[in-house]
């Protein structure tokens, strides 16, 4: 079937959408080739296995070594405290904020929240060596507080703002006919909320806590300023670490370009942005489930 | 519970002098009513006329809207609602409601009919069961959902699901059910299946319910109360409102001149 005729100017509008919305596309791909082009002789020499190891010492007079469970280890462990801390705090903020406060409160509230989310992470991750990492050194009798558990402390702040304000969108967007059936048939506020809106705002609650792990997975600045900086395998959570992201931002600034290290940071890049993928691959499939199941 | 009013008669829903407003709008004028027990009562009027509003004092749905104020009293059983310490919890486990459009939750159909005995305090589980049972016997739905019963709600048809929410709020146990618009979004046999019910209903429950259309009125009522402006025009008899209503309004309305 012949398409109908169109204007020039709707096909130059048209091809103009099509290329704005395919950039996002055409940036990720671009992003993946690249990083695999500059990881790929890694494959040759010295081998991928050499990544399957518990020690990264890429600088060394003996025998360099590229193990990076450490580093996986230490953004896993640091994840996983940060989003402990960061999902009770952000969710029940945001049942808070669209089901309990007032406008007035919401709108004091809000743009404070909002400032959180905007603070430069350096200057969070100063406040976490000044402030936070000193409480927890004292507060748990530690010798130092530079370790993971204080940067999952600071990331769960960091991921705090976008979990609440996620969340919020999907708990005010629950049709007020199921609050009203609940309160209808005598539920009081608390009844309602745990029961019917948060149950169906959910998916949208899911999808937040993934975004917020996004966040603090990529996180680079805050977390290199308080973990102590120490690259050992360890899920004890006041031990000092290092993360993935980190070890880039530290060595890619002084390694020498095209040397099996350089080759190896790509190999961490590679993992980050694999990881990133597939928490995004979950939340897409919970969110489907879950929508199915409505 | 203290009875702060004096009976009058033997109605079940006294309504004195009542003035409703939202904001600076008012909404309801001096509105006197007495409902009947165990009768239908229908409220009818253009949109905007007041019904939904005046229905919604009758279980203080009104009180979650804010800045909206009540003057006047409504008593059910002699019992002012509006009077300070009323427990609001008990006053909708008596009234229940059934919305315009069926709002069932996204659960499934059992989940949604045992809600509010759950939220009550019903915790056995076969006490639920038989709860579940009685309520969709009841709204005339039971042999339709039986075999199905922790399928999602929403999988229902509009007319099963709107039947849903009549069995949800029969599950409390109350002895008034008010009905806004409950057939309005639905074709009509479902229509027609919510009206049988509604004759079944009365036997036991004392109904209001508000309605757009005048057939539908004339059909289920015992009592008809014609609303204008926020004004109570007429009450009275159905059969009377239908065929001699005593104010040109009314006439007018029901003749279909204006509305």
């Amino acid at each position: 079937m012949p398409r109908p005729r169109t204007k020039w100017t709707e096909r130059c509008v048209e091809v103009t959408l099509v290329v704005a919305a395919s950039t996002s596309i055409i940036l990720v791909g671009l992003i993946f080739l690249f990083l695999f082009r500059e990881a790929a002789p890694f494959v040759q020499h010295p081998g991928l296995s050499s990544l399957m190891g518990d020690r990264w010492i890429p600088v060394s007079f003996q025998k360099e070594q590229f193990g990076i469970y450490p580093l996986v280890t230490g953004s896993i462990l640091v994840t996983a405290i940060a989003t402990v801390v960061a999902v009770p705090f952000g969710v029940i903020g945001a049942v808070y904020l669209s089901e309990v406060a007032r406008p007035a409160e919401t709108e004091t509230l809000k743009p404070f929240i909002e400032l959180l989310a905007g603070i430069p992470s350096v200057v969070i991750g100063f406040f976490g060596l000044v402030v936070l990492a000193p409480f927890v050194k004292a507060a748990f009798g530690l010798e130092t507080g530079l370790n993971a558990f204080t940067g999952g402390l600071l990331l769960g702040l960091m991921a705090i703002p976008t979990i609440m304000s996620v969340s919020e969108d999907a708990l005010r967007s629950v049709p007020a006919s199921y609050k009203q059936a609940s309160l209808a048939l005598g539920g009081n506020q608390i009844q309602t909320i745990w029961r019917i809106t948060v149950p169906a705002a959910l998916p949208g609650i899911v999808a937040a806590v993934m975004l917020g792990m996004g966040r603090v997975i990529g996180e680079t600045m805050a977390v290199m300023m308080v973990t102590g900086d120490a690259a050992q395998t360890t899920f004890k959570p006041f031990e000092s670490v290092r993360t993935m992201t980190a070890t880039i931002a530290a060595e890619m600034g002084e390694v020498p370009f095209g040397s099996d290290h350089y080759r190896a940071l790509f190999w961490v890049g590679i993992i980050l942005l694999v990881a990133t993928f597939l928490l995004n691959i979950v939340a897409q499939r919970v969110l489907k489930r879950y929508s199915v199941r409505q | 519970m203290v009875e702060t009013g004096e009976r009058t008669s033997d109605a079940k829903i006294v309504v004195e002098h009542l003035d409703f407003h939202y904001g600076s709008v008012q909404a309801l004028f001096d509105v006197s009513v007495e409902m009947a027990p165990r009768k239908v009562t229908a409220f009818i009027g253009p949109s905007g006329c007041g019904k939904s509003t005046f229905l919604r004092t009758l279980n203080r749905m009104n009180d979650i809207i804010p800045g909206t104020r009540v003057q006047g009293r409504v008593l059910i059983d002699g019992h002012d609602i509006y009077s300070n310490g009323t427990d609001v919890v008990a006053l909708r486990r008596s009234v229940g409601m059934v919305f315009q459009k069926s709002n069932p939750f996204p659960k499934s159909i059992f989940e949604n009919v045992v809600y509010g005995p759950r939220i009550h305090g019903e915790k056995n589980s076969a006490r639920l069961r038989e709860i579940a049972e009685q309520s969709l016997q009841r709204a005339g739905l039971w042999a339709e959902v039986k075999d199905r019963l922790d399928q999602n709600a929403l999988s229902l048809s509009g007319g099963q699901q709107q039947r849903l929410c009549i069995a949800r709020a029969l599950a409390v146990g109350p002895e008034i059910l008010l009905m806004d618009e409950p057939a309005s979004a639905l074709d009509p046999r479902s229509t027609a299946r919510i009206e049988d019910l509604i004759g079944e209903l009365r036997e036991d429950y004392t109904i209001v319910i508000v309605t757009h259309n005048m057939q539908q009125a004339a059909r289920v009522s015992d009592f008809t109360a014609f609303f204008y402006e926020g004004h109570l025009v007429e009450f009275g008899e159905t059969q009377q409102i239908f065929t001699m209503p005593k104010k040109k309004q009314t006439e007018d309305y029901i003749t279909g001149r204006f509305g």
